[in-house]
């Protein structure tokens, strides 16, 4: 039953993952897009894009931190 | 040496380094490898992991037992008989709660790094279902932990490199050279990048204090957790909430009368709308300090999680060989983490600039 808990709070983890990838994919994909049309702005779109990153990667942490509360408890 | 060559030569480097550790293979000791597992324990990762970013009341660098290297670090606890001291060395190295230590008439243990008073009579600490110690108390644990004994380190760093600096600004006219340069460019970027464009012109300077030294706090804890045997503070869930608290305290106390009446009453929508939009903008105020607080220390303790599970991995497989495929990964991810250790210390700046930004707004009035 153990294995049980543990193994659900490890899928629930890479479910986590799932969505910080699509998410952080996404706003790379959009800031390329940015900066083929304008090269010139490349410097802010860049700095927006790692802002929105790090955004994304602390909601998809929440998951992880949730399900590393069901493995140690 | 150009640079194409010196990255052919990094590359031979990892690759002799990857390459390595499969030769390991080749060597018969099997009778020896036998008895060396019957004499230790079972490797136990989760407890491994658990001891490398959890805190301790000594500072633990290599070994095992009573062979092992250590700092120990002064307890100092608040009990109902006073205050008691005593340094972390009479524990020798226990965290079962065997080894009791006695002061003033008082018995201590030590149960995984936490400190209970033991009642009178009482041999070793007994739990009931709730693990609720039916025997012992815990007195208040004001010890110097390897965390806050890590906190300090980095405070004494930091006052060392900001008062250099101070002191060749107060002497000196032009830009300074070396590291007092790279300092400045540091504080530069918060204050231009960060600090500015958050708050404006005219109220940044009260708040730039505050955002310097939560970024450089921030980036010199991540980069010093990285080292081996050092230890792990924001990603300990205590310090990252009185960061957090600080940024919450600094936005409430600093919000202005527009901005709380934007808050809990805003203008423009109906008025039935009004209060169910008070409460959840109100829980927005202690959420978003809260969203800051987890983000920290869960991006922290996850990259050490990592790093350590891939290197614990050669221990559970009992492989030399995996080092191979391990080492690489874990370079791998060291090296994100120094970037990721510089983009969490941004990422928090930022975002408390902005929420201080949001509190002293000025609003035009229609």
């Amino acid at each position: 039953m153990e294995l049980l808990y543990v193994g659900l709070a490890a899928l629930g983890a890479g479910l986590a993952v799932l969505g910080a990838g699509v998410g952080v994919g996404k706003i790379g994909g959009s800031a390329m897009d940015a900066i083929a049309r304008q090269p010139e702005a490349s410097g802010k779109i860049q700095t927006a894009m790692i802002i929105a990153a790090a955004l994304v990667e602390g909601v998809a942490l929440f998951g992880v931190v949730a399900s590393l509360l069901g493995v140690l408890r | 040496m150009t640079a194409r060559k010196s990255l052919v030569i990094s590359l031979y480097f990892a690759l002799a380094f990857a390459i390595f550790p499969l030769f390991t293979f080749a060597q018969e000791h099997e009778q020896e490898h036998k008895s060396l597992q019957e004499a230790e324990e079972e490797f136990n990762a989760t407890e491994m992991i658990m001891h490398h970013i959890g805190d301790a009341h000594e500072w633990h660098f290599f070994g095992e037992g009573d062979s092992s290297v250590t700092l120990p670090l002064p307890v100092i606890l608040f009990t109902d008989g006073g205050l008691v001291t005593f340094m972390s060395s009479e524990f020798h190295h226990d965290t079962e709660g065997h080894n009791v230590v006695e002061k003033g008439g008082m018995r201590f243990v030590n149960l995984h790094e936490d400190i209970y008073k033991l009642d009178a009579g009482a041999g070793a600490v007994e739990f009931d279902a709730e693990h609720h110690p039916l025997n012992a108390s815990k007195p208040w644990d004001f010890s110097i932990t390897k965390n806050v004994a890590a906190m300090f380190l980095t405070v004494i760093l930091m006052l060392l490199f900001f008062t250099s600096l101070a002191r060749h600004h107060k002497k000196n006219n032009h830009a300074p050279k070396g590291f007092n340069n790279a300092l400045e460019t540091l504080v530069l970027f918060v204050r231009d990048d960060i600090a500015i464009p958050q708050i404006g012109e005219k109220k940044y300077m009260k708040f730039m204090p505050f955002l310097l030294s939560i970024f450089f706090f921030i980036w010199i804890t991540n980069l010093m957790g990285l080292l081996p045997g050092a230890a792990n503070v924001t990603g300990n869930i205590a310090v990252t909430v009185s960061l957090g608290l600080f940024t919450m305290f600094i936005m409430i106390f600093n919000g202005n009368k527009d901005f709380y009446k934007h808050t809990f009453w805003m203008p423009g929508i109906p008025t039935w709308v009004k209060p169910i939009l008070a409460v959840v903008e109100g829980l927005g105020l202690l959420i978003k300090p809260a969203a800051l607080m987890i983000r920290l220390f869960a991006n922290i303790t996850a990259g050490h999680i990592i790093i350590l599970s891939l290197i614990g991995l050669i221990f559970i497989l009992e492989n030399a060989g995996i080092a191979g495929v391990s080492v690489p990964f874990a370079l791998f991810i060291t090296v994100l983490e120094l970037l990721v250790a510089f983009l969490q210390a941004f990422i928090f700046t930022i975002l408390s600039a902005l929420f201080i930004g949001m509190a002293v707004e000025e609003h035009e009035h229609h």
